[in-house]
């Protein structure tokens, strides 16, 4: 990477010498980081021209386009967002909710409730990285008619942020500081320079609340607020109806406070079933406009796109498949835990055995006859947004190579074939949860390591059990009491920081902290957790990717992990639906951008 | 009569304290964290998970959560879900009407398949209709309700475009429409359900009535001249439907039951869609009160059939 040159080229758009287009462009071309263009540029004072993420030809005027029918194939349950359990929860409230800002498809910003997006030019982001001001978009109405102010986004942190009101958004409220400086200005405040600032009222955890109806639920209280179930907000919707794990219907916002917004004239949003028939309700039959999250294979989808009513929509996400080695030992109890920090992995410490262990994994198979669209192989862990993705590292599936290399390290074929160096076996233990895609993967690379000398006994574990906290469970993913495991880590924000914790060593589950740290490979390394710390505290967008590629490939380099696929969000979308999706955000997020063709 | 009926009661709350106590521990010691989903969330500190548990009781000792369980569940009160914070009793009121509308339907339609083709069956052993009902009958209920489900929505809703196969609860159209249109959409689960267990119907009625048809007092009726009309609904039916009547009675707690994997086909949203979504949430309370009302109707119903069976049957005396 070569900062010098980056730093001219910003030079020269703020100078108007270039476009932001053409900077997006070269960026590309340099292949370090994309679309980092508005960040970038708006960090160096280059506002953004009014990030207007609209969609071209859609119909003049508001309402006008029927009943938009949306299936869920889990029901939302409940209409608070900052109570949300799941996603589901959290895409019924953005029907009526709208936070500050959202997330637009490249991981930028986009002006919702607020005026505009702060940057160092307009003020808005202090040079300390310490506070964050945002002006309020005036003349916003509630539903109710009442004025959406700076208090009621001063009360959406105070609830969110109170113990007793037990939000799950708690996280993104409680370290930070927020005061009203006038009627339309509120400023947030951090304690430590904060780079990544867009969090609080941000996306799918920045939903405002009306402080009107929520201020006698705060705290103890909460559970019991009417518009928990029955949404007074902001957005392009207004509330109709709701049946919690069924249906949920809302009609045009008549005083939305975007001109020629929304388009349709109701939405309606039903739960229940499973991924399958609604794929085939958009695709096949058309009774439904759009259905969210088909985690269906590629082939049936394909199968389904030949009706000709619907089309799958890939949206890039930064959800990765990956493999993880356990860097401990799984098979010895320590102070009454299996896999404890104490220990070393009896072969997996060896680093020949997890190079080979990379080269025995055949991604491309696993892409091209498992996943299909809806998984890309990939040599990164972190692979998204674009400007976060390192360049320089490959993957090869090579059984040859892999042999070489165990052979070279001293691991020679016994008599049974299985290769074994000081009394130690290669034999592997590999787990993961019982889902389809999982277990063909896991039979691809078993075969794979019988080749090459590795035995290798599968185990597939129940979602519910695998993926649960479960202290008392020995087969919970977070204990990882065995040498190789599959799973998939959400990457819910834009910004790579909470998904990079996973590798700092204070993040090593351990019976310490109850199996709650989020490195369960249990993998330490010095460099990767001073990398993490300086990321932290950088407020360079430039110099902080810079890092984060710098910790992917190390952990990568280093085969701790082994990525195996990104998994693109899939949804099945009518024909003449345009919908505009964002991996980084809710499915809805641009709800009022969508509309149908005539 | 009415000392029986008191015993019986008194009865049932021991065996209804038993159940309760059992689902309770199986729930409780079933893996699984109503909170899971929260875990996958990486912007969502473990501690959030921890004390959201805290708060609800999800880490007392199970004993204590039981008694309290109990306590408001003789205060009426039915909890509230972790999911939805709603309260429990609304959550399944909310549910109720569809439930008893599609399987009420489907057992009424079941009824209706299985009395006449029974009973026509077994007044013509082995001839053509015999053979056929009979054939049909097993084909019925071997082919499991997912499977043809699934076939019907190919067939009725993919192939044909006759039906939609997605449930709406609350149809905006009024009037006749409204009727219209729920029937529409009622029409292929009721049929799947009404045709599965019309067909094991079929089968019992045939048999009982069969069983019947060969008495000596049966042949009496026929010499006394009377038609066979009369001997057919008068004589055989009216005995040979005191076994079916326990049957049907002791199927209709599943009303409220509803059907798990019908509903969820074609998204029927009733209490069976309500249960197996509560299941997978780890949603203890709305499972809890289910199952246990669930084993209430199961009690009740089983009490209601002996006392029918007496009614109908004189012969058998309380004691």
């Amino acid at each position: 990477m070569n900062e010098r040159r980056l730093r001219s080229l910003i030079a020269n758009v703020k100078a108007g010498r270039m476009s932001r287009r053409a900077f997006v462009h070269r960026m590309m071309a340099l292949g370090l980081a994309a679309p980092l263009a508005s960040q970038m540029l708006a960090h160096n004072g280059v506002a953004a021209a009014a990030a207007a993420a609209g969609l071209d030809g859609r119909p003049a005027g508001r309402g006008g386009g029927g009943a938009l029918k949306l299936l869920w194939w889990q029901g939302p349950t409940l209409l608070n967002p900052h109570f949300a359990v799941g996603t589901k929860d959290q895409e019924a409230s953005r029907i009526f909710y709208e936070p500050l800002a959202g997330w637009d498809s490249d991981g930028n910003l986009v002006p919702f409730l607020a005026a505009e997006i702060p940057d160092l030019e307009n003020g808005g982001l202090a040079r300390d990285g310490r506070s964050v001001t945002w002006k309020l978009k005036p003349g916003v109405q509630w539903h109710d008619g009442r004025p959406f102010t700076a208090d009621d986004v001063v009360f959406t942190w105070e609830y969110a942020a109170d113990p007793a009101t037990a939000t799950v958004t708690i996280g993104d409220y409680k370290d930070v500081k927020v005061d009203k400086t006038d009627p339309l200005t509120v400023r947030v405040r951090f304690s430590k320079p904060t780079p990544f600032w867009a969090d609080a009222f941000v996306g799918s955890v920045g939903m405002i609340l009306p402080r009107h109806l929520f201020e006698p639920f705060r705290g103890a209280k909460s559970r019991e607020a009417p518009a928990n179930l029955a949404p007074v907000g902001t957005g392009p919707y207004r509330f109709v109806a709701f049946n919690p794990g069924d249906i949920v219907k809302g009609e045009l916002n008549a005083s939305y406070h975007v001109a020629d917004r929304p388009h349709f004239d109701t939405v309606e949003l039903k739960g229940g079933g499973d991924a399958v028939s609604a794929a085939r309700a958009v695709m096949q039959t058309g009774e439904y406009d759009y259905a969210w999250n088909m985690q269906v294979e590629d082939e049936i989808l394909l199968r389904l796109e030949k009706g000709g009513k619907g089309r799958a929509q890939i949206t890039p996400s930064g959800n990765i498949e990956h493999i993880q080695l356990n860097s401990t030992d799984p098979w010895t109890e320590i102070d009454g835990e299996r896999a404890s920090i104490k220990t070393k992995h009896p072969f997996f410490s060896d680093p020949a055995v997890r190079q080979a262990i990379g080269l025995l994994v055949d991604r491309t198979s696993v892409q091209d006859y498992i996943y299909g669209r809806t998984g890309v192989a990939t040599a990164n862990y972190l692979n998204n947004p674009e400007r976060f993705r390192s360049k320089s590292r490959t993957f090869e599936f090579n059984v040859g190579k892999a042999s070489a290399l165990l052979e070279q390290a001293g691991w020679k074929r016994g008599p049974d074939g299985i290769r074994a160096k000081d009394g130690v076996r290669l034999k592997v233990v590999f787990q993961t949860s019982i889902n389809a895609p999982r277990q063909k993967t896991q039979a691809i690379i078993k075969q794979a390591c019988q080749k090459a000398g590795i035995e290798m006994e599968l185990k597939a574990v129940t979602a519910s059990v695998f993926f649960s906290s479960d202290v008392a469970n020995p087969d919970i993913a977070a204990k990882f009491y065995c040498d190789m495991q599959m799973l998939t880590y959400n990457m819910t924000q834009p910004d790579p920081e909470v998904f990079m914790t996973t590798f700092t060593s204070w993040e090593a589950a351990g019976k310490e902290n109850k199996w709650q740290g989020r490195n369960i490979p249990r993998w330490r390394n010095e460099e990767y957790d001073k990398a993490f710390l300086a990321a932290q505290g950088e407020l360079d967008p430039v110099k902080r990717a810079a890092l984060f590629i710098r910790m992917n490939d190390l952990v990568c380099g280093d085969n701790a992990v082994i990525p195996v696929v990104y998994r693109p969000r899939v949804q099945a979308v009518s024909n003449r639906l345009h919908a505009d999706l964002s991996g980084w955000d809710n499915d809805l997020w641009n709800l009022r951008n969508w509309y149908r063709d005539p | 009569m009415a000392r029986y009926l008191l015993r019986r009661l008194l009865i049932a709350i021991p065996s209804l304290l038993g159940i309760s106590a059992v689902l309770f521990t199986v729930l409780a010691l079933a893996p699984g964290d109503p909170f899971g989903e929260l875990a996958s969330n990486p912007n969502i500190p473990p501690a959030v998970r921890a004390a959201l548990r805290t708060q609800f009781g999800l880490d007392d000792p199970v004993p204590l959560r039981y008694l309290r369980w109990l306590a408001a569940m003789l205060h009426g009160d039915w909890g509230f879900s972790f999911v939805s914070r709603v309260d429990v009793d609304t959550l399944i009121l909310q549910r109720l009407p569809t439930t008893l509308f599609v399987i009420g339907s489907s057992q009424i339609l079941a009824l209706l398949v299985a009395l006449p083709v029974g009973v026509i069956a077994a007044t013509r052993p082995y001839s053509a209709f015999d053979q056929v009902a009979n054939t049909l009958a097993f084909i019925g209920f071997s082919l499991p309700t997912f499977f043809t489900g699934l076939l019907f929505i190919l067939l009725f809703s993919i192939t044909l475009d006759w039906l939609p196969f997605v449930y709406r609860a609350d149809i905006s159209a009024t009037g006749w429409q409204w009727y219209w249109e729920h029937v529409r959409q009622a029409l292929m689960p009721v049929a799947v359900l009404g045709l599965f267990q019309g067909a094991s119907w079929t089968r019992f009625v045939r048999s009982a009535v069969l069983d019947v048809i060969r008495l000596d007092y049966v042949t009496t009726a026929r010499a006394k001249g009377l038609t066979e009309r009369a001997v057919v609904i008068r004589h055989v039916v009216r005995n040979a439907l005191i076994p079916v009547v326990t049957l049907v009675a002791l199927s209709m707690p599943a009303v409220f039951g509803g059907a798990i994997v019908t509903e969820q086909i074609f998204r029927v949203p009733g209490i069976g869609s309500l249960l197996i979504s509560s299941i997978l949430a780890n949603d203890t309370p709305v499972i809890m009160a289910v199952t246990f009302v669930f084993a209430c109707l199961v009690i009740l119903f089983n009490l209601i059939a002996d006392i029918l069976y007496g009614w109908l049957d004189p012969r058998i005396a309380y004691r």
